[in-house]
């Protein structure tokens, strides 16, 4: 960003901490932007003439006779359909020395929708796996996290769903992505030819925590333009939420802020409220999906992120290792799809939800005789087929590497429990098992 | 003249403006930013500096910016046409919002001002009232809005004339009253009200003595909620808080239902705006939005708001209180409101309570819920808000700030369990933690035993008895397994689960199963329980077990159907075949 003539020039600091500078100043607008010692900043907190300012990529070095610029306006983001198919870093500026974005200036972190000019979501995204179209389906208009332990490949399942969601845009933040990550993305887009429905803003773990901040504000800010104005389907991927907030408790840790449980702001149901509920489906077709990771440590949801993150957002989608088959699969227990409601067996079969129902039970009594053995109790000839009827489940069913059809999934399902049980311990709607039961 | 002043500090929404006069604690002023007018409420004073918080964002003030103070508090406006709307959590009509978007500044009318209504009046010239006393009607949807004496009105009044019937505008004069000092004063069909201050222009408050029937099985049959009572919903996320407070909403015996979505999801309420337009009223047949009024402040709304939001819904309560009607006021979630609480004190550096909560936090919820309650009018008629708000504890740990405050306050405690929600119990309020204290009072078991069955209450807690028991031999199983324990135990644990199955399961999203009458409850609970009192005999845990599914199994079925139609009789005449089978004489 250049400096232009109006703007206004200050070379006094009278305080420096490790993330904020402070500066007499007149005139300054609240949340505007600064450049500090070339460092881009943002007014957080005046006080008469007294100004502070947060230093996205940290104080290190700033002397108190640093140069600061005031802008004048809070962090913009310019839109147009030139964003398409290009890679900005987490201020919004092209990657690869690439050339400006020819658009309209647009301020991030903007208002949010009229909740009565919202409609409510009713198109389901296929991605093939069975674990969320079958058990956990998906919605436009929706936010869901990944919940996974660091070692799931939450980045490769997110790739995935969001090549096979046919999405007019996607739109990638990435927080805190090792450079390996941003590259894997980058190939996988580039090998789908999907490049030109692909825009990414990207922090990655090289820069500085502080940054990431902004990705998902600019990501979103793009999202609503292609929404807004061009009527589109939007899927934001964001990764890893967790260390945005991250990012979070350390600013505020830094400003001497009260933290609250596990050393998070007070503020963190707000802040992520404000990112997540940027999911809208508009009546006129347009839409924003987000899908996003929330990474935990070892597999506690209780940790203020998740369980924040969990208050949220419409479901999560918990990743894990099944000890059995060896396979990473949905955990259809902890998963959760809350809007799957509206189009299960309306959009989809109609034995969908009953199926499905029947299936994840069967699985639970499995998971009981699992317990059962491992106290050391003898099996019963039922436990046994639970087992056998688990494994398979698992192996067809909940493991990610499947990619089939939603009928074919309701099929499969059906064929298992013709396989390992009677009609009467499936106990689905006799109309239903007439129809399906196979022969 | 009003009070002028000038923005000196600015920290998020917290503001600091030097005034040049005197302003009171919650007065309203607003801030004028290059024209768009902000929203705000003084929560502290020091000398000349009013601390305010901004009902919006602060985006692109600046110090100097001029702030006029209204010499009021933050009031909410009553009057005919609040039903069916849907406003934020400062009663701006959401509907006459311009855009998608929400303007900062973009404040629209509570009510809708050139709306004629057709007012018959109640009283006649001479006629001595007081601050409440209902003046005249007008019809509203189904409802007979009265329109009354406003509360801000002091001491006793004569009615020196009143309009015949006939249509008039909210604000044309439908009365003039003189007071005790010979002034008259006009009064229209609006009045105005401080949302922090209880209504309490009723005779008086006694305690609730009757129940608010719900439909839901495990609140009405185990742990009933009386009209004019309080009651609370804690849970993890996705156990099932707002699917619940939906049921409620949709099927509870109240006139009026004022739903307060505080910080939750605005996908939600868009689902209120969807269905509840076609829904009938299961009572009356007309759309369950004509008894329905939305203060909805989702998440991503200024957080300060989120606050007011549930005063307002609750001011809007009181005043349909007053015209003698059963208000249902759901709030959900308190603890979003609680949220907004520490993060204002946080900027305040107030000196933080337990998890950096304000200290004061106890005595807000319970003076809250304290405003809930069964009113008798001072012209004899009753009328009610009940409360049920839900509380989003922190990871789940119901030994938190909130949880324990709202305990204190609240008299039902519908505890939602992971566990339960996790096997797909639902709803998964835990028939075991949780408890609602009108079960307790001498009047709310006569009023029960009255109107369902004389014994009616010993049945209730006999099959708490039971679940409690059925757990026990549960454990029991569990260590010794299925062998190590004599049969008895899976007996007992079984005859728990048809109760768990049969009564406390419910199917929110079945047609027939997600409402069950009180008659119906009684129903079943009189089937089921007579089941817990027969024996049966078996040969081992494997045929009990299996024999207890197939009686579950017939049972839910009766749930799903039509109550006492060809269907359900027929799978009440199967239950006998199997309950023929293996019944000891
Ligand atoms: N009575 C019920 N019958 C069937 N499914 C239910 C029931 N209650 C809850 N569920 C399921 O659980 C999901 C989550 O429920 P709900 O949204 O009410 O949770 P919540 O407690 O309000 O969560 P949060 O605190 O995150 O808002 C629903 O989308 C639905 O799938
Ligand atoms: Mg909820």
């Amino acid at each position: 960003m250049e400096i232009k003539a109006f703007q206004r020039i200050y070379t006094q600091l009278t305080g420096i901490t490790k993330a904020t500078v402070s500066l007499r100043a007149q005139g300054v607008a609240n949340e505007e932007l600064a450049m500090v010692h070339g460092r881009l900043a943002q007014v957080v907190k005046i006080m008469g003439d007294m100004v502070t300012l947060q230093v996205f990529s940290g104080t290190e070095g700033i002397p108190t006779n640093a140069e600061v610029v005031f802008f004048g306006e809070p962090p913009k983001l310019k839109v147009g359909d030139d964003l398409a198919g290009r890679f900005f870093d987490a201020y919004g500026r092209p990657m690869f020395g690439d050339s400006e974005v020819e658009g309209e200036p647009r301020e991030i972190g903007g208002p949010s929708v009229n909740p009565l000019r919202r409609k409510q979501p009713s198109e389901l995204i296929a991605t093939g796996i069975a674990g969320i179209d079958l058990n956990n389906t998906l919605v436009t208009g929706q936010k869901i996290p990944f919940f996974a332990d660091p070692d799931q490949p939450f980045n490769q399942v997110m790739a995935m769903v969001a090549l096979r969601a046919q999405a007019d845009k996607i739109i990638l933040g990435g927080m805190g992505l090792s450079n390996d990550d941003f590259l894997f993305f980058k190939n996988v887009f580039e090998n789908a030819g999907a490049l030109d429905r692909i825009i990414s803003f990207v922090n990655t773990t090289e820069q500085p925590p502080v940054e990431r901040l902004l990705v998902p504000d600019m990501a979103l800010t793009a999202a609503e333009y292609f929404a807004v104005e061009k009527k589109e389907k939007v899927l934001v991927l964001l990764t890893d939420m967790t260390l945005y907030a991250d990012a979070l408790s350390i600013v505020s840790n830094r400003m001497d802020q009260i933290p609250s449980k596990d050393s998070m702001p007070g503020s963190l149901y707000s802040d992520l409220a404000k990112i997540y509920e940027k999911a809208v489906q508009f009546p006129d077709g347009g839409s924003i999906t987000i899908i996003a990771v929330t990474t935990l440590s070892g597999g506690d949801i209780t940790h203020a992120i998740p369980d924040n993150t969990g208050y949220i957002t419409e479901g999560q989608l918990f990743l894990r290792t099944d000890s059995d088959t060896g396979k990473v699969i949905v955990d259809p227990f902890r998963s959760l799809s809350r809007l799957k409601q509206l189009v299960i067996g309306k959009k989809t079969r109609e034995d969908h939800p009953q199926v499905m129902n029947a299936a994840v039970r069967l699985y639970a009594d499995a998971a009981n005789a699992k317990t059962k053995l491992e106290n050391g109790f003898d099996l019963t000839e039922y436990d046994e087929r639970a087992l056998k009827f688990a494994h398979d489940y698992s192996e067809k069913l909940l493991a990610i590497d499947v990619n089939i059809e939603v009928d074919t999934m309701l099929d499969t399902a059906w064929q298992l429990f013709a396989k390992y049980f009677s009609k009467t311990e499936v106990a689905i709607k006799n109309e239903l098992v007439q129809k399906y039961w196979p022969n | 003249m009003k009070t002028q002043g000038k923005v000196t500090g600015i920290v998020s929404n917290l503001v600091i403006v030097e005034v040049n006069g005197p302003v009171a604690q919650n007065e309203i002023c607003y801030i004028d930013l290059a024209g768009t007018k902000l929203m705000a409420e003084v929560i502290k004073v020091i000398g000349k500096l009013a601390y305010v918080q901004v009902f919006e964002s602060t985006r692109g003030l600046r110090v100097g910016t001029p702030v006029e103070f209204q010499g009021h508090m933050l009031e909410v406006t009553l009057g005919p046409g609040l039903l069916s709307k849907n406003y934020d959590g400062l009663q701006h009509d959401l509907s006459k919002m311009k855009g998608i978007f929400l303007q900062r500044g973009d404040y629209t009318d509570a009510l809708d001002f050139d709306s004629e209504w057709d007012f018959t009046p109640l009283v006649e010239p001479g006629a001595h009232v007081i601050a409440a006393d209902w003046l005249g009607e007008v019809p509203e949807n189904w409802v007979k809005h009265k329109i009354m004496v406003p509360f801000t009105f002091d001491g006793k009044y004569t009615v020196k004339s009143i309009v015949p019937a006939g249509k008039y505008k909210l604000t044309d004069t439908i009365a003039v009253l003189v007071d005790s000092n010979g002034n008259e004063h006009k009064v229209t069909m609006v009045q105005k009200w401080p949302v922090k201050k209880a209504i309490t222009a009723y005779k008086e408050k006694p305690r609730p003595f009757k129940i608010m029937e719900t439909g839901v099985r495990v609140i009405d049959t185990l742990n009933p909620i009386a009209e004019g009572g309080t009651g609370f919903i804690p849970g993890p996320f996705g156990c099932g808080k707002t699917v619940l407070q939906h049921a409620l909403s949709k099927q509870a015996n109240a006139d009026m239902i004022i739903m307060a979505a505080c910080g939750e999801r605005a996908n939600e309420v868009v689902e209120i705006f969807t269905e509840f337009p076609h829904l009938d009223d299961p009572r009356t047949g007309r759309k369950l939005m004509e008894r329905t009024t939305i203060i909805c402040n989702t998440s991503n709304m200024p957080v300060a708001a989120r606050e007011a939001s549930v005063y307002t819904a609750m001011t809007i309560g009181e005043y349909y209180r007053s015209m003698g009607l059963k208000v249902l006021l759901l709030a959900d979630s308190t603890s979003r409101w609680a949220q907004a609480l520490r993060e204002m004190s946080n900027r305040l550096e107030e000196l933080p309570g337990p998890d950096a909560f304000p200290m004061d936090l106890p005595a807000i919820i319970a003076n809250f819920y304290a405003r809930a309650g069964f009113v008798y009018l001072n012209n004899g008629n009753t009328g009610s808000v009940t409360f049920i708000g839900t509380v989003s504890p922190a990871g789940g740990n119901l030994k938190e700030p909130v949880t324990e405050s709202t305990k204190k306050a609240a008299r039902c405690f519908y505890a939602l369990s992971q566990q339960r929600a996790d096997s797909k119990r639902y709803p998964a309020i835990d028939p075991m933690d949780s408890y609602s204290k009108y079960l307790e009072y001498p009047e709310i078991q006569e009023y029960l035993n009255k109107n369902i069955s004389p014994d009616w209450v010993k049945m209730v807690m006999k099959a708490k008895n039971i679940i409690q028991r059925g757990r026990e031999a549960y454990e029991q199983i569990n260590i010794l397994g299925d062998d190590g324990v004599p049969l008895d135990y899976h007996d007992r644990y079984w005859k728990a689960e048809i109760i768990d199955f049969v009564i406390l399961q419910q199917d929110a999203f079945d047609k027939i199963d997600s409402n069950s009458p009180l008659e119906r409850q009684r129903y079943m609970l009189e089937k089921v329980m007579s089941i817990c009192d027969t024996n049966f005999h078996f040969d081992g845990f494997e045929q009990c077990s299996s024999y207890y599914k197939r009686i579950i199994n017939v049972l839910k079925q009766m749930n799903y159907s039509n109550f006492k139609s060809e269907e359900f009789y027929n799978y009440e005449k199967e239950l006998e075949t199997i309950l023929n089978e293996r019944r000891v004489q």
